[in-house]
């Protein structure tokens, strides 16, 4: 936090089970978010749960492709193929660049 | 024999035993293996605590283990409510025999946009059963996803998806589901998707009491009871009632039981009851009914058979002061374990919790005898309809076992005009010697009778006989029967006077004509000696005449001989005749 006084860092975390076409469409949206609205404020972590079933646990993931906003404080989640720009800009609480 | 049981457990649909008493005897051995069972109640029913039950059972006694999958409690939390029941469930998380999840959602930090699926619940709960090895899988309850995950439509589709899923997987599973409005057996239609068995859990409250009640509304492909059946969440877990069920096909024992009481069994064909049968004891307040079941008691433990007593009115303690206090000492017994009495207050808990308790208490204490006091006390406030199976059950479970048992039963206006015994119709179908205490009034004072008004399979007394109880113990004394009502209590001990004295008139008045007798014949005897001796004596007088008058004639012969020779003859004999005289 302290390195980067004035931006925030955006931890993300994207849960998915294989190379689903709602997997792949989640991961293609959200890579387009965040370049647009959090060019260099991010970073995404994939979890594939059919890889790595004992993480589903951890962040409580009951629907899948869940993203999960680690930080900023507090934890924020939003499921589904994000593929409403609005919304998941709402779930990230992000301010839309104007563009 | 196994072959055909055999051959009958494949031909039917493979079942797995909960292990909870009297489900199994409900549904015929167990929840549809394989297959979910869905438990829908209102709030509070115990449908978490039958689940629950269910796993460790599972894991304990069937060597099945399970997965609990939690979306409302915390494992903490289910850890904590389930002690009470004896379960301890961290020990069977360490030892890999259950695994507990608990599925959270907060509705409030998640945002929902574009399609998705549940496939995370499958991987978690796939997981789950990976690691332990899980043949058993509870739900509790899934329904709280419908209030975190907006698109009911995704979630109605995916649980269709999880509940098929399941059933490919072999996993018997438990779902449990809320009650529903109206008729509706769920809120949200479970019952839908998970066909296969239906369970319903309800808690009622009439009089002031509870009833928790269990039924099976749906058991596809397998008959089941289908009547509601009472159930208790206990020390050792769960209980449907009937823990047994009914059967008429116990054992009959020949052999013969000592009521303690010589001339009650003298009144049972001179040996008592039968062993294994269920004796009645009923009477007014105040007969005695209770020392006869301490007197019962004490007969059992004096042969070294165990008793267990069970009193719905006095405490232990009061039990052994005031049956002393009629000669019985059960203090020895109880320090000898052979006695144990079992006191608790009939409305502490319903009817089917005390036979619960009863049933649990017998299978640990393996009694001979069991004295209930009084019956009737658990029956308070409860209809006939209900009452009446629970106690056959009760009944039929004692008899199964072999066990003779004894019940006081309190009647309600039994005092005489009214005939008791028909306040007790009811049980008394059910029980093989019925003995009645009645209390008769009479005479300024209140007596006690028994009699046996039927005692099945021997010829027994039809005779009436007072009841006494004194320092010394219990006995039955025989009644008098007056002109037109039997004597007891004061007039029994007076008539008894009355009929001692006239004997005892009857006796001197013998007596003295024996006395008057002898001493007639005393008379007449001393009668006949004075005779006798008058007799005597005449005869002697009679022999000295005669002797005299021989005497004399001898004499005047003799003279005259001496004359005729004095006239005629010498000096010298006329000299001697004259010195003679």
């Amino acid at each position: 936090m302290n390195t980067m006084a004035e931006t925030k860092t955006y931890e993300l975390r994207l849960y998915v089970a294989g190379q689903t076409a709602k997997s792949l469409a989640a991961l293609a949206n959200l890579k387009s978010i965040c370049e647009t609205h959090l060019a260099g404020q991010y970073r995404i972590e994939i979890i594939d749960l059919m890889k790595t079933p004992h993480l589903a646990a951890g962040d409580q993931i009951i629907a899948l492709p869940t993203l999960v906003r680690r930080l900023p404080e507090p934890i924020k989640k939003i499921i589904g193929d994000l593929s409403n720009e609005e919304r998941v800009l709402v779930g990230l609480d992000v301010r839309p660049v104007k563009g | 024999m196994p072959k055909r049981i055999h051959s009958l457990a494949t031909t039917d649909l493979p079942k797995a035993p909960t292990g909870i008493t009297g489900l199994d005897e409900i549904t015929g051995g167990g929840l549809p293996a394989g297959r979910p069972t869905l438990v829908c109640g209102a709030a509070g029913c115990g449908k978490t605590m039958l689940a629950a039950e269910f796993l460790v059972r599972g894991a304990t006694q069937f060597g099945e283990p399970g997965v609990f999958m939690m979306f409302e409690e915390n494992p903490a939390e289910l850890t904590a409510n389930v002690r009470s029941l004896g379960f301890d469930l961290d020990q069977l998380v360490q030892q890999n025999k259950i695994a507990l999840h608990h599925v959270h959602i907060e509705r409030s930090e998640i945002e929902e946009t574009g399609e998705y699926d549940l496939e995370g619940l499958f991987i978690r709960l796939g997981h789950a059963i990976d690691s332990i090895g899980a043949k058993r899988v509870v739900l509790d309850t899934v329904e709280a996803l419908f209030a975190g995950l907006p698109n009911h439509a995704i979630l109605r589709a995916e649980l269709r998806r999880l509940f098929r899923w399941l059933k490919d997987r072999g996993m018997t599973a438990i779902i449990t589901g809320e009650k529903g409005e109206g008729n509706a057996i769920t809120r949200y239609g479970l019952e839908e998707y998970v066909a296969d068995c239906v369970i319903t859990l309800d808690h009622r409250v009439t009089e002031q009491i509870s009833t928790r009640r269990l039924r099976v509304l749906k058991y596809r492909g397998s008959a089941h009871g289908t009547n509601e059946y009472p159930f208790l969440i206990g020390e050792r877990g769960f209980s449907v009632l009937p823990i047994t069920s009914l059967r008429l096909d116990h054992a009959a024992p020949a052999g013969r039981l000592s009521t303690g009481i010589a001339r009650l069994d003298e009144m049972l064909d001179g040996q008592g009851v039968f062993g294994g049968s269920s004796v009645l004891v009923s009477g007014a307040p105040g007969t005695g009914k209770s020392s006869i079941g301490a007197k019962f008691a004490d007969a059992a433990c004096r042969r070294g058979e165990r008793t267990l007593l069970f009193a719905y009115e006095e405490s232990s303690a009061q039990i052994l002061r005031n049956m002393r206090s009629i000669g019985i000492d059960l203090a020895p017994w109880v320090k000898k374990g052979l006695l144990q009495i079992h006191a608790s207050r009939p409305a502490l808990s319903g009817l089917e919790q005390h036979l619960v308790a009863m049933h649990d208490m017998v299978q640990a204490f393996r009694p001979a005898v069991v004295v209930v006091d009084p019956i009737s006390n658990l029956t308070l406030e409860r209809s006939e309809a209900e009452v009446m199976p629970t106690l056959m059950r009760l009944i039929d479970f004692l008899k199964q076992q072999q066990i003779t048992s004894l019940f006081t039963s309190l009647t309600t206006g039994g005092t005489g005009a009214s005939a008791p015994e028909d306040s007790q119709v009811g049980v008394s179908s059910l029980m093989d010697t019925w003995l009645l205490l009645r209390n008769v009034e009479f005479n300024g004072e209140r007596n006690r009778l028994i009699y046996v008004l039927k005692s099945r399979g021997m010829p027994h007394s039809n005779q009436v006989r007072e009841f006494v109880l004194g320092n010394a113990g219990i006995d039955l004394v025989d009644v008098y029967l007056g002109a037109d009502r039997v004597l007891t209590g004061t007039a029994r001990v007076a008539q008894a006077a009355h009929e001692r004295s006239a004997a005892e008139l009857r006796r001197e008045d013998h007596e003295r004509k024996l006395r008057q007798l002898a001493a007639k014949r005393k008379a007449i005897e001393a009668q006949i000696a004075a005779l006798n001796a008058e007799g005597e004596a005449e005869a002697a007088e009679v022999k000295f005449v005669i002797a005299q008058e021989s005497l004399q004639a001898t004499t005047t012969q003799i003279n005259s001989a001496a004359m005729a020779q004095l006239r005629g003859g010498s000096k010298a004999s006329n000299r001697r005749t004259k010195g003679k005289r």
